[in-house]
């Protein structure tokens, strides 16, 4: 619907902002443009429909190591060149730092990804819709006591982005996801449990009713009758997904800005063991498997493959040109952005390396333990900079290696510090998150479950 | 915002192919945003976002459609986006009248932030940094953000309404770090009013830099905190997430009709003790969720939710009271014209009650005072939530003493509204918030007086 250029044109535009740079000036112009059709099923109907189209600009201006921002939701022309001005009189507030700058080709080549689905942007709506119904239908024909959904959705999104410098960085790129997802309302007894259920990929072809309807079945009508377990040491073990969740935590923790600032707990530890030395982990969007994958950061730098913790051993962080020039070092490529932002630092594409051992034989090995599904709170119960962690969590007690009862309404309370060196083992059932996450099961002893 | 002719020329072509009701809704949002962080004013980022929302609904399907387009090719292009998204069947051309409607505004706004100068928003940033590290020697890093934004929106529907509201809304935050043997701390404070620049004639920035650092100081001596499951007494203001987690989700309409949520069916009962009154008003003047018309463009009300412990109603939007055959609530928001509206909470909180604070603390042997909960999340379906606690002490023989780390409350909704025991007549709001939803944002308010949970689990501090 909003009109604008697509392909090299998006790159032009991009082009003539920072073209149009003082003598002293830089200027970068980042441009990006989606559309997304998504579909909610309910009770054998559409519930909503929702085609959207978006477009945008954000433009730093730097003079003087001073940095102004502006940004328009919008791509005509008045709207770009008033994002341009602001930015320039933005920048006057600013306070100068030295470390200010845009980035400059590294020589870094673009890995060779390909992370545009050909067939989707051809798919009629009524496919789509078609999903979003069938996806209902099968979670609540699979078992009794699932009587409903709360929603079965179809979504996807295909997206371009540009970014041009008067630095010399000239980039374009495009790519596109689909999902399905559904919150499956298990209910017995007069009790109610929610859960959802995922199926992600590129293609429709990659997508899986089965998949996204079985995982949510099965996850809400696994806790049905949980109930408050007695305060205890037991033996975590973590699914893939909690694994993957624990690995974002830490690998915020593992940027560049908040190691300058001073507000990570890791921040002098490069060299140092800071993990189990059975942990490996790395930050790869080069990595086609992951959704993160992404061939041109923030930046417009080439996205590469950072190996964050090798065997335990703390490798380095992750920056972006700011604070790569300021920590002495160089950015790795990992600036994150939207239109609306200035490009920070963030892992996109997490992946513990694969240990030994399936989900099913590791379990089999605890004692007396619990099977972590899912953990609430995590944004007031974790703070980023001390590594303090409590948490709300639901799960499956493990007792002589078998699942025994659910449990809610209890919390693990620890440090991540703590939590990554003691882990005991690490499974090598590689799952990729719809995050871009790639996680393991993990198995950490002796963790405080705080019940009754 | 947008000629009338436009609009009606819009939502004729939205129903062109039939439906039941087209709703136009036009945004132009502007925001303006400073950081200073590590001693250094960072960047000002200065935004801009238009355009219109177009929804079609037909029986119960709603098809919705966006452009930043608002020329009459882009609105009609989005109109019939929307109308083919409904799937719509019948047909037939239909004239939509429209009556123009002024809703009461809460409150006027005095000084428009976009009239006062960047270099005096910077001014408030240096000078609340400056005051929270003067602290104390122990504060290592200090963040300080200033955003304020101006969100004009018009909502036209073809019932023939049409209105329109003029948001304005400042916010200051600043996060203090202390560094001390025991590790890093954080200390968090900030002030939010749906009110413009005079925000700062009546607070003190300096202030909100002290109580920071403060903050952060604080839990340097602090103790783990206990875990376990142990009495709560909640401080006035500091507590109102706890009502909006652990009831407030579950009274939303969407949830309730679809069985997502434990308060289902449950109209008339006694859910709380008689104590508790719940109110969410969207109308409370400078409050953070307070506006004129919700984002559907009904007028911002008063709800008594919960009276006196009893059930008496749940909150709602468009479309689920057009369902229900009842006036809506006024709680149908939305992010901004690329979202869908649901069924979302405004300024939440209890009403003061008729206990003594200290008498509640004095009666309580052992257990936790929490001055300050951060955020939290809450499962609708079984009522289960959890949130963190930024300033809390511990409470031994009826007094106030150490002050204790942060950790996670855990409980259940149901459970805790029916068994608190004891509500203080010292009710204060709490801080400006952003509630998630589906994906959504929107800014809350909160409060509560003093209150007592007698048995809420302590996450505790490993």
């Amino acid at each position: 619907m909003t009109e604008a250029p697509t392909g090299p044109d998006l790159l032009d535009l991009a082009t003539r902002v920072a073209d149009q740079a003082r003598p002293g000036e830089q200027v970068e112009a980042f441009v990006a443009r989606s559309t997304s059709t998504t579909v909610r099923a309910y009770q054998g109907e559409v519930e909503s429909l929702t085609q959207a189209a978006t477009a945008g600009i954000g433009v730093r201006v730097v003079v003087d190591h001073r940095e102004g921002f502006a940004y328009a939701g919008t791509l005509d022309e008045a709207a770009v060149q008033e994002a341009l001005d602001e930015a320039r009189d933005n920048a006057r507030y600013a306070e100068p730092d030295e470390f200010n700058g845009l980035a400059e080709p590294d020589g870094v080549e673009p890995a060779p990804l390909d992370l545009w689905p050909k067939d989707l942007p051809e798919v009629p709506t009524a496919e789509k819709v078609g999903l979003a119904l069938e996806l209902e239908r099968a979670t609540t024909g699979r078992d009794p006591r699932v009587k409903g959904v709360r929603v079965a959705m179809y979504s996807d999104g295909l997206g371009e982005a540009a970014v041009a410098t008067s630095t010399g960085i000239r980039v374009w790129d495009r790519s596109g996801t689909s999902y399905l997802m559904v919150q499956a309302l298990a209910t017995d007894d007069g009790e109610t449990q929610i859960a959802s259920g995922l199926s992600v990929g590129r293609e429709l072809t990659d997508l899986s009713i089965d998949e996204a309807a079985d995982d949510a079945v099965l996850r809400a009508t696994r806790l049905l009758g949980a109930a408050k377990p007695a305060t205890q040491r037991v033996t975590l073990v973590l699914e893939p997904r909690m694994t993957a969740t624990v690995l974002g935590l830490v690998g915020g923790m593992l940027n560049g800005e908040a190691v300058l600032k001073g507000r990570s707990p890791f921040r002098d530890r490069v060299g140092e063991a800071i993990a189990s030395p059975l942990l490996s982990f790395v930050d790869d969007p080069t990595d086609p498997r992951s959704l993160g994958a992404d061939v041109y950061d923030g930046e417009g730098l080439a996205r590469r493959r950072n190996e964050l913790v090798r065997d335990g051993v703390l490798q380095g962080f992750l920056q972006n040109t700011y604070t790569g020039r300021r920590s002495g070092t160089a950015s790795t490529g990992s600036a994150a952005r939207g239109v609306s932002s200035t490009p920070g630092v963030a892992a996109v594409a997490l992946a513990v390396t694969p240990g030994q051992g399936t989900h099913e034989e590791l379990l089999a090995g605890v004692e007396r333990g619990l099977l972590v599904t899912s953990m609430a709170g995590l944004h007031s119960g974790v703070n980023p900079v001390s590594g303090d962690f409590s948490v709300g969590v639901e799960g499956l007690m493990v007792r002589d290696g078998a699942l025994a009862e659910p449990i809610r309404e209890a919390t693990i309370a620890s440090t991540l510090q703590r939590l990554l060196l003691d882990i005991a083992a690490v499974g090598a059932d590689l799952e990729w998150l719809p995050d871009g996450t790639g996680g393991v099961t993990l198995v950490i002893p002796d963790v405080t479950l705080s019940g009754s | 915002m947008l000629d009338q002719d436009l609009i009606q020329r819009t939502l004729a072509a939205a129903l062109r192919t039939g439906g039941d009701l087209a709703e136009i809704f036009v945004e132009d949002k502007a925001s303006s945003n400073a950081v200073l962080d590590d001693g250094k004013v960072e960047h000002l980022t200065s935004g801009r976002d238009r355009g219109a929302g177009i929804r079609v609904i037909v029986g119960d399907t709603t098809g919705f459609a966006h452009t930043a387009d608002l020329t009459l090719a882009g609105l009609l292009e989005a109109a019939e986006a929307a109308a083919a998204a409904a799937r719509s069947g019948g047909g037939g051309v239909r004239e939509v009248a429209l009556e123009r409607q002024h809703a009461p505004r809460p409150h006027e706004v005095s000084v428009l932030p976009e009239t006062v100068g960047k270099g005096e928003k910077v001014e408030l940033l240096r000078r609340a940094d400056a005051a929270a590290r003067s602290a104390g020697a122990a504060i290592s890093q200090v963040t300080a953000r200033y955003g304020d934004s101006r969100r004009r929106i018009l909502i036209a529907n073809s019932d023939g309404l049409l209105t329109e509201d003029d948001q304005v809304r400042t916010l200051l935050s600043v996060m203090a770090v202390a560094t001390g043997d025991t590790g890093m701390q954080t200390g968090y404070q900030s002030i939010g009013r749906t009110v413009g620049f005079e925000l700062f004639d009546r607070y003190d920035v300096d202030q909100i830099g002290r109580e920071a650092a403060e903050r952060a100081l604080l839990k340097l001596s602090a103790r783990p905190a206990p875990s376990g499951t142990m009495p709560v007494v909640i401080g006035p203001g500091g507590g109102g997430v706890l009502f909006h987690e652990a009831c407030g989700h579950g009274l939303e309409a969407d949830l309730v009709a679809k069985g997502a949520s434990v308060f289902a069916g449950r109209i008339g009962e006694q859910v709380a003790d008689p104590r508790i009154t719940l109110v969410d008003d969207g109308t409370m003047a400078e409050e953070w969720g307070a506006f004129a018309v919700d984002d559907e463009g009904s007028v911002a009300q008063r709800n008594v939710l919960i009276q006196d412990g009893i059930l008496t109603d749940y909150m709602w939007d468009l479309l689920r009271a057009r369902k229900e055959g009842r006036p809506r609530s006024g709680n149908g928001r939305r992010q901004s014209y690329k979202h869908l509206p649901m069924v979302r909470m405004t300024n939440t909180y209890v009403l003061a009650g008729p206990d003594d604070p200290e008498d509640i603390i004095a009666s309580t042997p052992k257990g936790v005072y929490v001055a300050h909960l951060g955020g939290g999340q809450v499962n609708t379906a079984t009522g289960d939530f959890v949130f963190g606690m930024t300033e809390a002490y511990l409470i031994e023989d009826g007094r106030i003493t150490e002050p204790i780390r942060e950790g996670n409350l855990i409980g259940n909704g149901p459970e805790v509204l029916a068994s608190i025991d004891a509500v203080g007549n010292d009710f204060a709001m709490g801080s400006p918030g952003m509630c998630g939803k589906d994906g959504q944002g929107v800014p809350v308010g909160d409060g509560v007086p003093t209150l007592r949970v007698p048995a809420l689990t302590v996450g505790g501090t490993a």
